[in-house]
């Protein structure tokens, strides 16, 4: 018998990610991303003597939102706690979290299924609100801290130990991203840091019941990273148990250059955050009201629209998957296909994976921008029978719908390149 | 007198402001006058801002001349080194913020500023709020102004000693286990610690975030009535300030107190209280009953747990709100080779014995294992005591009690064993449980020609009721005020 054979892993994953508020979560400073260090700062997010914390409200709708679309229970009645430890990114020696009471409890991730198969769910124990901390930065025989991201809101997202393989946290972690980004909670940027991962991993006897040793793995900073960490590091606790001896319950560094995992020096990590509520916070209400009035305006979810694609469109499961890799892309989509005289859906489909997502590749523009510009001609070139028709106004002011919110805005652009300047290929764009 | 004008009260010097019969910036002087003859004896502050308080003065002053002008506008003012003043120094009299110049007002600090008030310097205090003596600062006790060789009380023993040797007009303090009330009884002034959730604590260093509030030191009951005016009041950066609109203070004293009914819990006439002290409060008692009001005995029967709950839940969260100083992004660093070294130095340095003694506490009430058995469980305790005083409060007004048990007693008498300083505020320590408001006018002196203080506690937002009582006893001229011995 194989290890693989042999053993099952069991992987449990927590995920931090940054919600899309224009302020941070107790204090008025910006989120912004790139700023000059200690910019986006003040006497709260810093920790100067004497200040207080006062919750920013837009987070709480944009975390009921995501708890809503991770089928959550929202509490009415949550509470914040401090989190106490000791690290110079830490400005108060304690973070605010929640602990006992948390916002959202319970809840599921359906991953994607390959055609024909039923789609498995990853539950979560918990989604709950806290503030990030400052950023270390160590150089040779000095470190630096810059608080610009200290007090950006996170959503902590914990799921149950539900994960049996590196390839199946992959999706896990790819399907929670996507619903974030389609919710525009967050944008959950690996490269960025708005989207953080950490692994629980540990293995067992395949058909045991009771769980084996975990270690937590830290520092994956890609989806890629964290299927190799988690591999790695079931492949090292099998060897460990397969030589007699015992996994050690302690927390592993990924190391991306070396691909290994290497344990943190235990002391380090060895916490007791003595946690209590927090004094300076009144208790978290969200009534039945404002989580109603959330539900009703949360957009349709991948895992809905890609069902949707399958059965009226007649699409495959990849080409879904494609389709509905951003939520602008798919809407474009949908609005390719309503326009009068289209007949050929899989022709559209088509189109749009393959000439749509080269041009928005090459312009490097953010997929609303780029697409909403050749919309109305290509629309009117290729949607009736194939004869070609002059543009329309009426196409070109659909065309002008203004479809990225808050994505290209303010708040966390995705990379964009050179741009558009004069002498380049303009083919695909108006 | 020029020379005598540091002797006014606020609401005397507000008259004479407004009238233009004297100026701020001569009153700040006459302040800074008396400062320089006593205070090289007394120690209450630590800072003086002369530059600037004259400059808040000249600016009082032109807008005292323009007419309207708000309450406190031109009145120089002392500020315990507690609350953060933008561009001056605040140490929390600790090693650890020797240097420290915060870039930002507190709240308070702002409104009084806007009102023209003026900032003589900052007061001496026990290091981060944690004492009942002012023994415990970093930087020297301040004593008693009537006998240099005891205490002033703590921890707003400096403010509580300006106000009484006329160093200032007022002054601000805080109160977390009796901090303003117990220097105020201790030096024969004024204090009042108004209801948790009154007065902003925006900039107020912290130290138990759920005890912790603000509150003056007066001359008068009346004084103290206009300075809580000028404090009180919803604050968007504090999130545990009350939005309730803020009375006119000084309206209630009414000097009236037929059929108040004046509560007095048995639990607090014990053994262990000196003589004359619980003597005056019964001449006090009397003295009320003889002007209509009504004594009534009551029970507050969970009292002996006040200080076990206390002593768990304030230094709980002060472990937690004494984390950010490690050396890391303002006050004392050490010099180290390593970051544990940074964080253990640093402290180890800049801390003194009571406060680290109160953040080990802290730390283990917290800890895995034993948060259920003590965190927890003063957090119940904490829930009886407010339930025994909403109890009582169905059959009272306002509780009548000793403020402490002694008069000030003699510097380095109970320094040797922390746990008798902590026995010091047994009257004081169960009404910040509760939230309450807590008042404390003089009313007598001991054979030691030392001040004995009557504690008035009043229901949630119940200041107007007590300052009432407070004025009518100060009104009764039961006993008169003797200067201090500077």
């Amino acid at each position: 018998m194989t290890a693989t054979e042999k053993y099952e892993a069991v992987i449990g994953l927590e995920v931090h990610t940054h919600l899309l508020t224009r302020s941070k979560i107790f204090c008025g400073c910006s989120t912004g991303f790139g700023a000059p260090p200690n910019h986006n700062v003040c006497p709260v997010c810093m920790g100067m003597p004497g200040v207080l914390p006062v919750f920013n409200r837009r987070v709480l709708d944009l975390a009921i939102r995501a708890g809503l679309a991770a089928h959550c229970e929202i509490a009415a009645h949550s509470i914040f706690a401090r989190k106490n430890y000791f690290y110079p990114d830490l400005p108060k020696g304690y973070q605010i979290s929640q602990y006992e009471l948390p916002l959202c409890k319970g809840g599921y991730v359906e991953l994607p299924a390959a055609d024909g198969e039923t789609p498995r769910r990853v539950n979560l124990v918990r989604i709950h609100l806290e503030e990030d901390a400052g950023k270390n930065l160590h150089g040779v025989d000095s470190s630096l801290v810059d608080f610009n991201r200290s007090g950006v809101p996170l959503l902590e997202i914990v799921s149950e130990p539900d994960i049996r393989s590196p390839e199946e946290a992959g999706a896990y972690l790819r399907e929670l991203r996507l619903m974030l980004r389609y919710l525009e909670v967050s944008n959950a940027n690996m490269e960025e840091g708005s989207f953080r991962c950490d692994a629980n991993v540990s293995v067992r006897i395949r058909g045991a019941t009771e769980l084996g040793v975990k270690t937590e793995v830290k520092n994956m900073n890609s989806f890629k990273n964290v299927e190799k960490a988690i591999a790695h590091e079931i492949e090292r606790q099998i060897e460990v148990l397969e030589s007699g001896g015992r996994v050690v319950q302690e927390t592993h560094l990924w190391d991306p250059d070396r691909e290994e995992t290497r344990p943190m020096r235990s002391k380090e990590y060895a916490h007791d955050y003595r946690y209590f509520p927090e004094p300076d916070l009144p208790p978290l209400k969200a009534p039945r009201e404002l989580v109603d009035e959330i539900r009703a305006a949360i957009p349709e979810l991948p895992a809905a629209r890609r069902a949707r694609y399958i059965r009226d469109f007649g699409l495959t499961h990849y080409e879904t998957d494609v389709l509905t890799q951003e939520r602008d892309l798919s809407d474009y989509f949908e609005e390719v296909i309503k326009a009068p005289g289209l007949s050929n859906r899989k022709a559209a489909a088509n189109w749009v994976m393959t000439e749509v997502l080269r041009v928005v590749r090459e312009s490097v523009k953010p997929i609303a921008e780029a697409a909403a510009r050749g919309r109305g001609r290509r629309a009117a070139r290729y949607g009736r029978n194939g004869r070609h028709q002059p543009e329309r106004r009426q196409d070109r002011v659909r065309c002008d719908v203004q479809v990225g919110q808050g994505r290209g805005g303010h708040r966390g652009r995705t990379r964009i390149g050179p741009g558009l300047g004069p002498g380049r290929d303009r083919s695909g764009l108006r | 007198m020029t020379s005598d004008l540091y002797k006014l009260t606020v609401s005397e010097a507000r008259a004479r402001l407004r009238a233009r019969d004297v100026s701020s910036a001569e009153l700040t002087r006459a302040c800074f006058d008396r400062i320089a003859a006593v205070d090289p004896r007394l120690h209450a502050y630590l800072t003086l801002c002369e530059r600037e308080a004259l400059a808040q003065a000249e600016d009082a002053d032109r807008r005292l001349g323009a007419g309207q002008a708000p309450a406190l506008c031109g009145i120089p003012l002392a500020i315990k080194d507690i609350f953060a003043t933008r561009e001056i120094r605040t140490t929390c009299a600790s090693r650890i913020l020797e240097n420290f110049v915060p870039p930002f007002d507190a709240t308070v600090i702002a409104k009084l500023r806007a009102d023209g008030a003026v900032f003589l310097g900052k007061t001496n205090m026990d290091e981060f709020a944690m004492g009942s003596s002012t023994e415990n600062s970093a930087f020297g006790p301040t004593v008693n102004p009537y006998d240099l060789g005891r205490v002033a009380g703590g921890s707003s023993g400096g403010s509580a000693a300006a106000v009484a040797a006329d160093e200032c007009l007022a002054a601000l303090g805080t109160d977390t286990g009796g901090s303003i009330r117990e220097p105020a009884s201790f030096c024969g002034v004024i204090g009042i610690k108004p209801t948790y959730s009154r007065v902003s604590r925006y900039g107020v260093v912290a130290y138990a975030s759920s005890l912790d509030q603000v509150g003056p030191f007066a001359k008068t009951v009346r004084d103290a009535a206009i300075m809580l005016r000028a404090l009180a009041g919803v604050d968007p950066h504090d999130s545990t300030c009350a939005d309730r609109p803020v009375p006119d203070y000084e309206q209630s004293l009414t000097g009236e107190v037929k059929s108040l009914r004046l509560g007095v819990p048995k639990e607090f006439f014990v053994e262990g209280m000196e003589r004359e002290v619980e003597d005056a409060i019964r001449a006090a008692l009397k003295q009320l009953e003889a002007m209509g009001a009504r004594a009534v005995e009551i029970s507050l029967p969970h009292t002996e747990y006040a200080i076990g709950a206390y002593y768990l839940i304030a230094t709980a969260e002060a472990s937690a709100n004494l984390a950010r100083y490690d050396g890391i992004r303002y006050g004392l660093r050490a010099e180290a080779a390593t970051l544990a070294e940074v964080y253990n130095l640093s402290r180890a340095q800049g801390f003194g014995a009571e406060v680290k003694r109160r953040i080990m506490l802290g730390t283990f009430a917290l800890s895995t294992g034993y948060y259920d058995a003590y965190y927890l469980k003063a957090q119940k305790v904490r829930t009886l005591i407010r339930r025994d005083f909403e109890q009582a409060f169905e059959h009272c007004d306002v509780i009548v009690t000793p403020t402490a048990p002694t008069t000030a007693f003699k510097l380095g008498e109970k320094t040797a064993d922390p746990l008798q300083m902590y026995l010091s505020d047994i009257f004081t320590i169960s009404v910040n449980l509760a939230g309450l408001p807590g008042l404390v006018v003089p009313c007598g002196y001991d054979s030691l020609n030392l001040p004995i203080g009557l504690q008035l506690i009043g229901a949630p937002f119940g200041e107007e009721t007590i300052l009432r009582a407070g004025d009518a006893c100060e009104r009764s001229g039961a006993f008169t005020r003797r200067p201090p011995l500077v």
